[in-house]
């Protein structure tokens, strides 16, 4: 009796496990097909992103969207790595997928972009979808190298640049330095030396040269002389240039020269309001126009006021290169394998991170700082100016550091190591451990995100 | 013969009413713990989109854990943020479970209390831990108010004892109301005419608590130890939110569950198994002793055991001795009267 229903039992599980095997096959079948094919005629456009940002350029500057074809947004947030967690599961049961629930176009950040443009399932942006060398000679070119994979292959475009410069209050420059003007400002910061010269005269007069202890790790982080990791022996290398982050933290934090907060921070936050004391942070495109601004004003936007002079401090922020160049943020779009919709994909990137009429659209209406290199130019040496930065041009400013930024170091663990690394040392800036003791549990931190490197 | 067969069995709907449990227990409990087991003993873990193993390694993952892990150090982070809550907490529970059943007292609107000091447990741990981190920060009210009374700036967060007292405290004033609740339930369920005997036999407040209160209350407290200390040991949102993961400063504060947490990353099933299967141990390990030391003279329903009911008659002998004492010297007062 209890055998027969064993059997049976078995009979039914082997039954049902073919059942979803030949689903599987049925899939996988249908998407190979299609992949070949190259053939446009999926009805649903499924876009997987963190935030709405792109759907808004999409909606408002892409007009070609086919009656026919439903886009379909899937929006998860950033937090937890839930936006990673959500697009790589979804990734891996891309070939089983039916054609209309295969992602057709997912956006990536810098920080991870090589984490996907490394693998299968990012398409080459050239050979597969069919942009030509020409469509895209007018990008940036660091904005090309972030999603270029190891073997060369162009595997996302973006249509936005972010550049990063050093934001200074005006009133803080004339009683530190004697000047507000930009150009004078620069001479002063030209380099860390220079920075840290100043960092001292600011801290003579009770100011704060920087506010926390990650302000300045992008500008060092992004110059460094070799990835994070040596792809042939998975050994994790610490670059020079990254201790000297920490060497100049430790002195900054010691000396009273900046004021112990971390990014996003409220206290870090409220530095860059009336009440702060600090001359300056390091900010690229979207921070200056955005976080920025909406920090300087008293009464914020959400609570009526107005973003012009004479609430809080609007208009006492200008910009300058600083000492080195580098870029923060950003949002690449990448074409998904599988998807059932290249010439739609194709025409969206061409649309939004080729045609120069389209982006300095984009930048005259929501000041985004776009990735047309004459496009900005242009601006650049137009009567363009921002209320925000006492009638600077910064534009001009973003155009002459864009082209000098330089990412062909990066690596696919650049976003959980980097994290790592300022996370183990704030307790040596905070003085709670030696530095070897910070770099001990950095390691440790580092191998427990990813076993798979050394020491 | 007839008779026995008209007899309807009703056993079989223990079993029956048992199998919801069951079924819930083998799905939900049993299948992740035997499945904790067989993973622990694989190299199982992704790296970005790229899937490492399975391959089985044997006892490898045990060993990383035990030579380049700091386990000890997790687990006395652990036990002492623990017990910087639980002590207090105990004391006050028992206080105000005394308080609050004592009939003679007769407090007035002690529901009213009983509510408000189990309010903390309503929010979610996440969100109580948002808040502190927002009031303790080095620009937040609490530093506000320490410059203002001239103490100056203390950064809570940045301090080994300002993180692991704030994770305390938080976990003080989320269970203590909870605590309360369990203790009164426990002392009501004690005869109450032992009370009243004790009194008119002229004991004092503290003389019945430690006499009839606290032995009688020892499966309650032991239920208590023992549910508080298996809490304890996965204490887990409150450090984690307040420190951002980290366990900063230095890792003090990271807890066992924390550490767990880590390996989530990666997806590092092998290492996360064999992590848990060390915490299945050390949970049981540390629950049988504490079952064993508090139960060790109490063999249930109020009976004591051999040990215990020596104790007590001596104690009994005692108690009869002051008894006559005070008797006598009423019958002194009185006569003086």
């Amino acid at each position: 009796m209890t055998k027969k229903r064993f059997v049976s039992a078995t009979m039914a599980a082997i039954f049902a496990a073919s059942l979803v095997a030949g689903c599987g096959n049925g899939g996988g079948n249908n998407s190979s097909t299609t992949t070949a094919a190259k053939k446009s005629d999926g009805k649903v456009l499924n876009i997987y992103c963190w935030n709405d940002e792109f759907k808004q350029r999409y909606e408002k500057y892409y007009k070609n969207t086919p009656s026919d074809v439903k886009v379909n947004w899937v929006i998860t947030p950033n937090d937890n790595n839930g936006y990673q967690n959500a697009l790589d599961a979804a990734l891996k049961k891309q070939d089983s997928a039916p054609a209309d629930e295969k992602i057709d176009i997912f956006l990536i950040e810098a920080d991870y972009a090589l984490k996907y443009t490394d693998t299968e399932y990012a398409l080459d942006v050239k050979n597969d979808i069919g942009l030509t060398d020409d469509d895209l000679k007018d990008q940036y070119s660091y904005t090309k190298e972030i999603v270029t994979s190891t073997d060369g292959k162009l595997k996302g475009v973006t249509w936005q640049a972010t550049p990063g410069l050093f934001a200074y209050r005006r009133s803080i420059a004339k009683d530190v330095l004697g000047t507000d003007d930009p150009t004078e400002v620069q001479k002063a910061l030209a380099d860390w030396n220079k920075f840290n010269d100043v960092a001292k005269q600011a801290s003579a007069k009770g100011y704060k040269m920087l506010s926390g202890y990650d302000d300045s790790y992008r500008t060092f982080s992004n110059n460094v002389s070799k990835p994070w990791v040596d792809a042939k022996t998975s050994k994790i290398q610490i670059d020079d240039n990254l201790m000297k982050w920490v060497d100049q933290t430790k002195t900054f934090t010691d000396e009273g020269y900046n004021n112990k907060t971390s990014l996003w921070s409220d206290g870090w936050n409220a530095d860059q309001g009336s009440k702060g004391k600090v001359f300056g942070f390091f900010y690229s495109t979207w921070g200056i126009n955005f976080t920025l601004l909406g920090n300087s004003l008293d009464k914020k936007e959400a609570d009526g006021g107005k973003a012009e002079v004479g609430n809080g401090i609007f208009g006492d922020y200008a910009v300058c290169q600083g000492p080195q160049p580098y870029y923060w943020g950003g949002t690449w779009i990448c074409a998904a394998k599988g998807t059932d919709n290249v010439d739609l994909v194709k025409d969206i990137m061409k649309t939004l991170t080729c045609d120069k009429t389209t982006m300095k659209q984009i930048t005259t209406d929501t000041q985004d700082y776009t990735n047309t290199t004459s496009g900005m130019n242009e601006i650049a040496n137009s009567d363009f100016k921002s209320d925000f930065l006492g009638g600077q041009n910064h534009i001009k400013l973003f155009a002459e550091v864009a082209p000098k930024i330089n990412m062909k170091n990066m690596s696919s663990y650049d976003q959980g190591l980097n994290e790592e690394f300022q996370k183990a040392f704030k307790d040596y800036f905070d003085g709670k451990v030696t530095k070897d003791q910070a770099l001990e549990n950095f390691y440790k931190a580092a191998l427990e995100k990813y076993p798979n490197l050394k020491k | 013969m007839k008779k026995q067969k008209k007899l309807v069995s009703y056993a079989k709907w223990g079993y029956i009413f048992l199998i919801p449990f069951f079924t819930v227990f083998i799905i939900f409990n049993l299948i992740p713990l035997v499945s904790t087991f067989y993973n622990s003993f694989f190299e199982n873990y992704e790296i970005g989109l790229i899937q490492v193993g399975p391959t089985p390694v044997g006892l490898e993952n045990f060993k990383t854990i035990f030579t380049d892990g700091d386990l000890g150090k997790y687990f006395t982070n652990t036990m002492i943020m623990w017990a910087l809550g639980f002590v207090p907490q105990m004391f006050f529970s028992l206080l105000l479970a005394v308080w609050f059943t004592n009939s003679r007292l007769r407090l007035k609107g002690t529901s009213f209390f009983k509510t408000v000091i189990y309010m903390p447990n309503l929010i979610m741990a996440s969100a109580f831990a948002m808040l502190f981190f927002a009031l303790f920060s080095d620009i937040g009210p609490v530093n506000n108010i320490l410059a203002r009374l001239g103490i100056g700036q203390y950064r809570f967060l940045a301090e080994v004892a300002g993180t692991r007292g704030l994770v305390a405290f938080m976990n003080f004033l989320m269970w203590t109301g909870n605590t309360t609740i369990i203790l009164m339930s426990g002392i009501m369920g004690i005869d109450e005419s032992l009370f009243e005997a004790a009194r008119i036999d002229g004991a004092s407040s503290w003389r019945i608590f430690w006499g009839i209160t606290m032995p009688l209350l020892r499966p309650i407290t032991a239920y208590v130890l023992i549910t508080s200390l298996i809490g304890g040991l996965q204490m887990f949102d409150v450090p984690q939110i307040l420190t951002n993961g980290g366990g900063s400063p230095d890792r003090t504060s990271m807890t066992l569950i924390m550490y767990l947490n880590k390996h989530l990353y990666s997806h590092n099933y092998g290492m996360a198994g064999a992590l848990s299967v060390i915490l299945f141990v050390v949970t049981g390990i540390l629950s049988m002793i504490v079952y064993t030391y508090t139960m060790n003279n109490y063999d249930g329903s109020g009976s004591l055991s051999k040990k215990a009911r020596a104790k007590r008659k001596a104690e009994k002998k005692q108690m009869r001795e002051q008894k006559k004492e005070s008797k006598a010297a009423q019958a002194t007062s009185s006569q003086h009267a």
